[in-house]
């Protein structure tokens, strides 16, 4: 058995995964059902003025037969009072003081507001604070949430004043909604952040009832972009992670957080640099209990493995991300098709046929067979093939020297 | 025997034996995990008996977590490979999945979980740590799947388990009794080791009397070559050995506690006249030497009749023709709709071109020491008379209780000849428990499992007074 008990930002937890600040931590009884589950750590739902929430408030994106792919909401902060939750913050961690509670915060932007609601919030035993800089719906048309993650110098500021008043370690919450995240991460970090958590939601609009014509969700009538989080985003917020993973500048532990599903999910993340994960749409879909098989699975791939901690594998894919002007021109790839695999979809043919390079044709018994030279090795085919083993993808190049773009560029 | 012959070659009976639910490849296993909609408190859950998490183990196949997707089995259910290939899952598990209503398309969950447990199987995987002895023995009589669960259980609790088995095979029926086309020895056999792998002792070819002075003659048996790897739990050679008698009250003596997991006795006999011709077989005699594989020394007729209509009279009908009768024909007393064989099975027996006779009663065995015919009434009120050509006779009504066995170690039966235990699997004897077939009157595999769970769960409350809540025994406590 592995270790999986993690530190964060001097913040420790039985395990890396922790609830994200949404409705599953919404309240005391919730966040200590989820304890009882396994979940190391949860991020309590954003407490701030308390607010009134729209009814209707979530839509989905389904794919085929699978439901909620992407889940797109217009929910706000919480609309319980500051009071209640933070009795409830501090009932919670005097019962299980060996889990992590997060609060997470969001408040206009005022230095006194931000000193007021965090003094009120600090002594509750709470393990640390969230800024909630991410919303992108709602909050950020009172200037909050995302309209402060997306100007760096107000992340940096608004981080200061936090810092400034806070016993606690600080985590970042950005948002994604810019079109470089360094800048924002930077800027956290130089507002004295201990940590960041990436990504919130993503801009959205789900989707339109064509019969009616109202855009979902629908509100009596209207609709109002909204946030995108589940398995969808996942290729997304890996990317983010990366991103600050490899910046030199970004040197605080990261939290990564979008579509984790599974423990596969969290282990690329972890790969990618993220020092834990955060978890909300999955446990919206199938409850508390998808923790047992994400600590099960990841102790079994880490004994697997040979690895002792969890600790030892964060980062381990970070050097394998790289700009593309450092990628190997000389490295070569084909498709190959294996006939006994092959059950004759034809999917492959038309793939490059019509949205590739036309590499395919058919032999006497009707296999598809690849013109090697035409190949550009793009993966297409392989990625369309519904039968496993049927086209592989194999290397041709000698492994020779090393050309990549950049150097011919320099050299040039 | 009769003298007719297959005019199957041996490639021709394997592939008639060909199993019926193969294995799935990877890529099967993961389209129908993910088809899984993994509901919460699931039906297919709450119709296993042994209360198999099922949703949780098909996520973890999902998640391409095996290892611990073998675990949630096992951990319900010991003898959970086997389980996968011969539970009836039509009116368990599968009948209850919810896909059935929206798609009318249940999960093939025998066939998911016999991937993932053939994934701990077949790598050896030890999945259960075994703690220090907690210095108590327990005595298990009988190896078939009720022995074999509780034997799993105490293990895991620290008990010092022996398992004796009169038989040269571990197992009971799993290794003896189920249709080769559901499972071979082999699969009982693997799943038996791991089991041994656990500290469970195997003490086989013995047999428990129930008096001292009361031992049956000692017969000589086949044994396995000793020697090899778990050789006494693998398929024989042609080594001999002696059976060993040890009396019941000896191993109350020896053991803290004693579980009887006998199972039945052999089939029942039909008590006409002609029963002692030669060719009149009974179910467990046939199915026992189709088990062995050796194809064209199972005895077979060219008209085999088979008499019962049970499950067991389905495996015979089925095998019969698989092994190359010309004719099988199933006779039984009442309707169809009487037939106490699943809907299924039923199906099975039809596809492979059996008949049935139904409303026929068996008057006589025809015969001149080697059978001819048998001689039926009909019960449909005809009162008709016929008689039915056949070489060779197969009797499935049934399997005797241990009646003289429980008489004699003075275990209480009830008017069934079943034995009476309390909620906890405790016989009218102190320490000593009983479940399986020779409780429930004969039941599934799945039922004798979940009996060695509850029985192991009463041993270790009546030894340490602890109560202890196994998986799926009931309530939510884990096994440690
Ligand atoms: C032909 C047939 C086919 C079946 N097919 C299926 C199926 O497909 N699916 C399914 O779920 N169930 C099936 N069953 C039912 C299933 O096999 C039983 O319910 C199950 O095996 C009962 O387990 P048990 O442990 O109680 O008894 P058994 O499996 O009968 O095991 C009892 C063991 O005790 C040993 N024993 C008996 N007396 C003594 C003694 N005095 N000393 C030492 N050892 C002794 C026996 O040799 C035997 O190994 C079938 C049954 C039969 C007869
Ligand atoms: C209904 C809903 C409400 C949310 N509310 C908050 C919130 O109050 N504060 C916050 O920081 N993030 C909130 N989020 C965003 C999540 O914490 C998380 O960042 C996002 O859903 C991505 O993770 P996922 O893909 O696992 O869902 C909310 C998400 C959803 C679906
Ligand atoms: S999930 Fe619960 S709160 Fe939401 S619409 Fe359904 S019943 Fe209402």
């Amino acid at each position: 058995m592995a270790d999986l008990t993690t530190n964060f930002a001097g913040i420790t937890s039985p395990n890396p995964f922790w609830l994200a600040s949404a409705p599953p931590t919404n309240m005391g009884s919730m966040v200590e059902r989820a304890f009882d589950a396994g979940w190391g750590g949860a991020v309590w739902k954003t407490l701030g003025e308390p607010i009134v929430n729209v009814s209707s408030r979530l839509a989905a994106i389904d794919h085929g037969s699978n439901r909620m792919i992407g889940l797109n909401n217009i929910e706000l902060i919480t609309d319980r009072s500051l009071e209640v939750n933070l009795k409830e913050i501090a009932e919670c961690k005097k019962k299980y003081p060996g889990h992590t509670v997060i609060i997470s915060l969001m408040v206009e932007s005022k230095r006194e507001a931000w000193h007021e609601i965090v003094k009120k919030s600090q002594d509750t035993g709470a393990d640390g604070f969230e800024l909630n800089f991410g919303c992108p719906h709602g909050m950020s048309e009172r200037g909050m949430g995302a309209a402060m993650g997306q100007v760096p110098e107000y992340t940096c500021m608004v981080t200061e004043w936090v810092k400034e008043v806070s016993d606690l370690p600080v985590i970042v919450k950005l948002t994604p909604n810019v079109t470089d995240i360094v800048p924002p991460a930077r800027a956290a970090v130089r507002g004295g952040a201990d940590a960041l958590s990436l990504i919130n939601t993503i801009n959205s609009i789900i989707g339109v009832d064509i019969d009616t014509m109202i855009p979902f969700p629908n509100v009596n009538g209207m609709a109002a972009h909204g946030g995108y989080c589940g398995p969808a985003v996942k290729p997304i917020a890996l990317n983010m992670v990366s991103e600050l993973g490899r910046d030199g500048e970004v040197d605080v532990p990261i939290s990564g957080i979008g579509g984790i599903s599974n423990w596969k999910d969290a282990v690329e993340f972890l790969l990618l640099g993220a020092n834990n994960v955060q978890v909300c749409t999955a446990v919206m879909h199938y409850g508390y209990r998808i923790i047992e098989d994400m600590l099960d699975g990841l102790n079994n791939y880490l004994d697997d493995k040979g690895f002792e901690s969890v600790h030892d594998i964060i980062g381990k894919s970070v050097g394998r991300v790289t700009d593309w002007g450092n990628l190997d021109l000389n490295y070569d790839v084909v498709a190959r098709v294996n006939n006994e695999n092959c059950v004759k979809c034809n999917l492959c043919y038309i793939a490059c046929e019509d949205g590739a390079h036309q590499c395919f044709s058919f032999d006497e018994q009707g296999y598809p067979v690849v013109d090697e030279p035409e190949c550009v090795g793009c993966n297409l085919c392989a990625l369309v093939c519904p039968a496993p083993g049927a086209i592989s993808m194999v290397r041709i190049d000698e492994g020779g020297e090393k050309r990549t773009w950049k150097d011919m560029t320099s050299k040039s | 025997m009769p003298d007719y012959k297959t005019k199957l070659s041996t490639a021709e009976i394997e592939a008639n034996f060909a199993e019926i639910d193969p294995k799935m490849t990877e890529a099967e296993a993961l389209f129908e995990a993910n088809r899984c909609l993994y509901c919460y408190d699931a039906p297919c859950t709450h119709a296993c008996p042994t209360h198999i998490d099922v949703p949780s183990f098909i996520k973890k196949i999902a998640s391409e977590n095996l290892r611990g997707s073998a675990r949630v089995i096992f951990d319900a259910n010991p003898i959970g490979a086997s389980c996968a290939r011969v539970c009836p899952v039509e009116v368990l598990c599968e009948g209850a999945c919810v896909e059935n209503t929206l798609v009318e398309k249940p999960i093939q969950i025998a066939r998911l979980q016999r991937y993932a447990t053939d994934h701990a199987v077949e790598g050896d995987i030890d999945l259960f740590q075994i703690p220090e002895s907690n210095g108590k023995t327990v005595g298990i009589i009988g190896s078939g799947p009720a022995g074999l669960s509780c034997a799993t259980y105490l293990a895991r609790l620290g008990y010092k388990v022996t398992v004796y088995e009169k038989r040269e095979l571990a197992g009971g029926l799993d290794t003896y009794g189920m249709a080769e086309y559901k499972m071979s020895q082999k699969d009982s056999l693997d799943e038996v080791e791991m089991i041994g792998r656990m500290g469970v002792e195997f003490r086989l070819n013995t047999s428990v009397s129930p008096t001292k002075g009361h031992e049956e003659p000692r017969r000589e048996k086949k044994l396995s070559n000793a020697g090899e790897r778990n050789a006494s739990l693998s398929v024989p050679s042609t080594q001999h050995t002696v059976v060993d008698q040890i009396a019941f009250s000896d191993l109350c003596d020896a053991h803290d506690a004693v579980f009887v997991a006998v199972g039945l006795g052999k089939t029942n006999d039909l008590g006409i006249p002609g029963e002692d011709n030669e060719g009149v077989f009974e179910s467990l005699e046939f199915i026992g030497e189709v088990k062995k594989r050796a194809w064209h020394d199972v005895p077979l007729g060219r008209t085999i009749v088979v008499i019962g209509a049970g499950n067991t009279a389905v495996d015979v009908v089925t095998q019969s023709k698989r092994l190359g009768a010309e004719k099988v024909i199933m006779v039984y007393r009442r309707t169809r709709a009487e037939m106490s064989a699943f809907d299924y099975e039923y199906e099975l027996a039809k596809s492979d071109a059996v008949e049935f006779i139904w409303q026929a009663s068996p008057l006589e065995i025809v015969g001149n020491g080697r059978v001819e015919a048998l001689r039926c009434k009909k019960n449909d009120g005809s009162l008709e008379v016929f008689e039915i050509r056949c070489d060779m006779i197969v009797k499935a009504i049934g399997q005797e209780k241990m009646t003289d066995f429980f008489g004699a170690v003075e275990i209480e039966t009830d008017q069934k000849g079943r034995v009476v235990v309390d909620a906890s699997m405790r016989t009218s004897l102190e320490n000593v428990f009983a479940g399986g077939d020779c409780v429930n009157g004969g039941a599934e595999a799945v039922d004798a499992s979940q009996a060695g769970k509850r029985a192991a769960a009463g041993i270790h409350k009546s030894l340490f007074g602890e109560n202890v809540e196994f998986t799926g025994q009931g309530s939510s406590t884990k096994c440690p």
